[in-house]
């Protein structure tokens, strides 16, 4: 199953099993969605639970949390990462606010769903990773689905969730195939449970969202070229985030490089790295090492584009400059 | 100058020939405007109304009077620094907020902007916990997460105050679609001030609410001043019962300095979202007779303006009504005044004396668990050690605690000890700290 299939699944699945789950956002329902994520839901839910909304992020956003506040569990599609910076108001000022500024007395439980990342020459307003934006907010969460699998049943756990969960996406992962439970073969997927796609002794590298796929390859040229094992953490969301999971890899193979396609400044890789050497600093034989995008934003030139991102090579690199001194 | 959009764009232009950029002549037009405030800001008197029985002219004198009281003493406890922060008074508006309450049932929401302590204190919210709020205490409606801006009871379906300029009309569109959604014909009133009508919000919102049908009133309460800009500095369009054409959401003004204009416009109002699900715009004209915040010098208007404004006190006119019209004496009135002092009183009692939130209330309400989820939630790098979020009540270390306290200190509103205990009743003493420092800018 594909993962745009998967995400789909997920929506058909909570849509049916609650009556309070409804989806809105631009050109999800006549248009079934710019990445066809919601095919067919329109047409088998129909207009109140699977609502196309007018150009207006902010507002989509905010109708989400008010409705949230009033009893239902809004699910909200925003186009494209770039897209939800016209809502931060709404996912910093309220979203993320609400519960705690008013003592408790009121929740917000919704999914706001984007897809992010480059490759597909969109150029600097449609390409950007912006999960570090959202992890540094605290009252969010923060999913990050890299697989078929995680893809389901993460959103599945996002719907069901009492909180406001920002769910990333990847654009160049709509198409991937993976295997996917069936409903009901699989126990609810949790927060804060990061996966080892690969088990190793010699380092870990933990790749966020699609770079979790390009570290897996990495490690494999690693095993095969340079006879360095390997273990690939992909942490699933950002927040809650698994850290005894990747602080007990530490502390196993002594070295760790992460992976992200955003930017290094503030980035997830620069918090993983503070986490890391505050709680695993006698463990570490060299510094924690990052893999991110070009600290530029995405340029549209396909050579200048596939330069700006990070590729497999670049972790390979990043992990034989924690061996150098050895 | 004169208050015309056309008379303003030509000002302007005189203004670029004569190479300036200011727009007007001096720093201040309203201070510098020759016409008398009568002229420069009239008020259409609405339609006369009969006064209702006694009993609702009671309730309507009653809810304005605690409002009115509550405000004074709130803004005199701020100048004793009891109260942080900013603190946006609503004397002067007492009506258009009781007007629209009024018009409500017990089961709309009422959603509402940073000058609210009026509003929750018309849908019923116990006073005591408002100045709790206000006092940053445990008892607080917020449990002082929130303060002066960030009012919320959810019993009541007061939906909150909120500090961002629009920030609450798309949570109004929320929350009138789930009212939609689940077939109650409930209706959402959204207050705001005429400042939000120029955010991108209003469009946005107004639309939406329209597009769905969605059973939602915004009221506009037109205090004419967004911070320190008058209506005319700010808005093109200055009839903002109008703003609402272009989306879709008709609209009408009331007077908002007569209690019974408003409500019965409101009554129309939310009528027609209720039977009609169609979205309705009111505008309540109306004024503040104190400054934006109680940092605010109020340099923008004249002493004039604001006494002309004064003699149409919502409070005294209706007053003065119910006595011509011999439904009441001017003993009821007093004796509906001590009975507000009274309850204000008891209010700064309560929150003086309830305790400040614990330390490991930090934490509190910012995520919803079931207790035994995985993974770290918040990481505390406020200590030598780092802690997960949910179990940091449990787990908070001897260093945690102290560099808390340490921080605490700052607050400077006695030591741990003491802001742990709830003072002696009989002491019935006020904050420790002294008179608010007055430097800095007010928002």
């Amino acid at each position: 199953m594909r993962y745009r299939e998967a995400l789909n699944q997920a929506l058909r699945e909570e849509l049916e099993a609650d009556d309070n789950v409804f989806i809105m956002g631009e050109d999800i329902g006549v248009f079934q969605g710019a990445f066809k994520v919601t095919e067919g839901l329109l047409e088998d839910f129909g207009e109140k639970r699977v609502r196309d909304t007018p150009i207006s992020e902010n507002t989509i956003v905010g109708a989400g949390v008010g409705a949230a506040m009033g009893g239902l569990r809004p699910i909200v599609e925003i186009m494209t990462i770039n897209f939800s910076l016209l809502a931060l108001d709404q996912i910093i000022n309220a979203a993320a606010s609400v519960r705690y500024m008013f003592g408790g007395q009121v929740g917000v439980p919704m999914v706001i769903r984007m897809p992010q990342g480059g490759g597909h020459q969109l150029g600097p307003t449609h390409s950007h990773c912006l999960e570090a934006l959202y992890l540094h907010i605290p009252g969010l969460l923060v999913a990050v689905p890299s697989t078929a699998a995680d893809a389901k049943g993460l959103l599945k756990t996002a719907i069901r969730d009492p909180n406001p969960v920002i769910f990333i996406e990847h654009e160049a992962l709509y198409g991937r195939k993976g295997e996917v439970p069936e409903n009901g073969d699989a126990e609810p997927m949790r927060f804060g449970e990061a996966a080892i796609r690969r088990e190793g002794e010699d380092v870990t590298i933990v790749g966020i969202s699609r770079q979790a796929l390009v570290a897996a390859d990495a490690a494999e040229t690693l095993a095969d070229e340079h006879e360095i094992e390997a273990e690939v953490i992909d942490p699933r969301t950002l927040r809650p985030l698994d850290l005894d999971t990747i602080i007990e890899s530490v502390k196993k193979t002594n070295r760790a490089v992460i992976v992200e396609e955003g930017w290094p400044h503030g980035g997830v890789g620069a918090n993983l790295a503070a986490l890391i050497q505050e709680q695993a600093f006698d463990h570490l034989d060299a510094p924690v090492g990052r893999v991110t995008g070009a600290d530029t934003p995405m340029p549209y030139s396909k050579p200048l584009e596939q330069a700006a991102m990070p590729h497999s090579e670049h972790v390979v690199k990043a992990v034989l400059s924690t061996f150098r001194d050895l | 100058m004169k208050y015309s959009p056309t008379r303003m764009a030509e000002a302007k232009a005189e203004d670029q020939q004569q190479g300036q950029t200011e727009p007007h002549d001096g720093p201040f037009p309203h201070a510098e405007d020759d016409r008398s405030p009568e002229e420069r800001l009239p008020v259409d008197p609405g339609e006369h109304h009969d006064l209702p029985d006694r009993e609702h002219c009671e309730e309507i004198l009653r809810k304005m009077l605690l409002i009115r009281r509550f405000e004074e003493r709130a803004g005199e406890m701020y100048t004793k620094a009891a109260i942080g922060g900013f603190l946006h008074l609503a004397i002067g508006e007492e009506a258009a907020i009781v007007g629209a309450t009024l018009a409500m049932r017990d089961t709309d929401f009422l959603i509402s902007t940073y000058r609210e302590h009026g509003q929750a204190l018309a849908r019923g919210t116990d006073p005591r916990r408002v100045m709790a709020e206000l006092f940053g205490r445990q008892d607080g409606v917020s449990k002082g997460h929130g303060g002066s801006m960030h009012l919320f009871d959810i019993e009541k379906r007061f939906m909150g105050g909120y500090g961002i300029v629009g920030g609450n009309l798309p949570l109004a569109v929320g929350l009138g679609l789930a009212s939609d959604y689940q077939e109650t014909d409930d209706v959402t009133v959204c207050m705001l001030g005429d400042g939000a009508i120029n955010q991108g919000n209003f469009g946005e919102s107004l639309n939406l609410a329209a597009l769905w049908s969605l059973p939602i009133v915004f009221l506009v309460i037109n205090n004419q001043f967004g911070m320190g800009t008058a209506i005319e500095r700010a808005s093109a369009i200055t009839d903002l019962s109008k703003r609402g054409d272009g989306f879709g959401v008709p609209g009408a003004r009331c007077n908002g300095m007569d209690v019974l204009d408003t409500k019965d416009e409101l009554e129309n109002a939310l009528r027609k979202a209720r039977e009609d699900r169609t979205p309705q715009l009111v505008e309540a004209v109306t004024y503040r007779f104190r400054g934006h915040s109680m940092a605010d010098p109020e340099e923008y208007r004249s002493k004039e303006e604001v006494e002309e404004w004064r003699r149409r006190d919502p409070i005294t006119t209706f007053g003065e009504r119910v006595k011509d019209e011999d439904v009441l004496s001017q003993d009821d009135i007093d004796g509906f005044d001590e009975e507000a002092q009274s309850t204000v009183e008891e209010a700064v009692e309560f929150a003086t004396q309830s305790p400040f939130p614990d330390l490991d209330a930090l934490y509190d309400d910012l995520y919803a668990y079931s207790g035994d989820e995985p993974g770290w939630y918040v990481v505390d790098e406020r200590a030598p050690e780092t802690h997960k979020g949910e179990d940091l009540r449990e787990h908070s270390s001897d260093a945690m605690r102290e560099l808390a306290e340490a921080g605490a200190a700052y607050a400077k509103v006695g030591d741990a000890e003491e802001r742990r205990k709830r003072p002696d009743p009989d002491e019935g003493e006020e904050p420790s700290s002294g008179p608010r420092d007055e430097e800095g800018g007010g928002d």
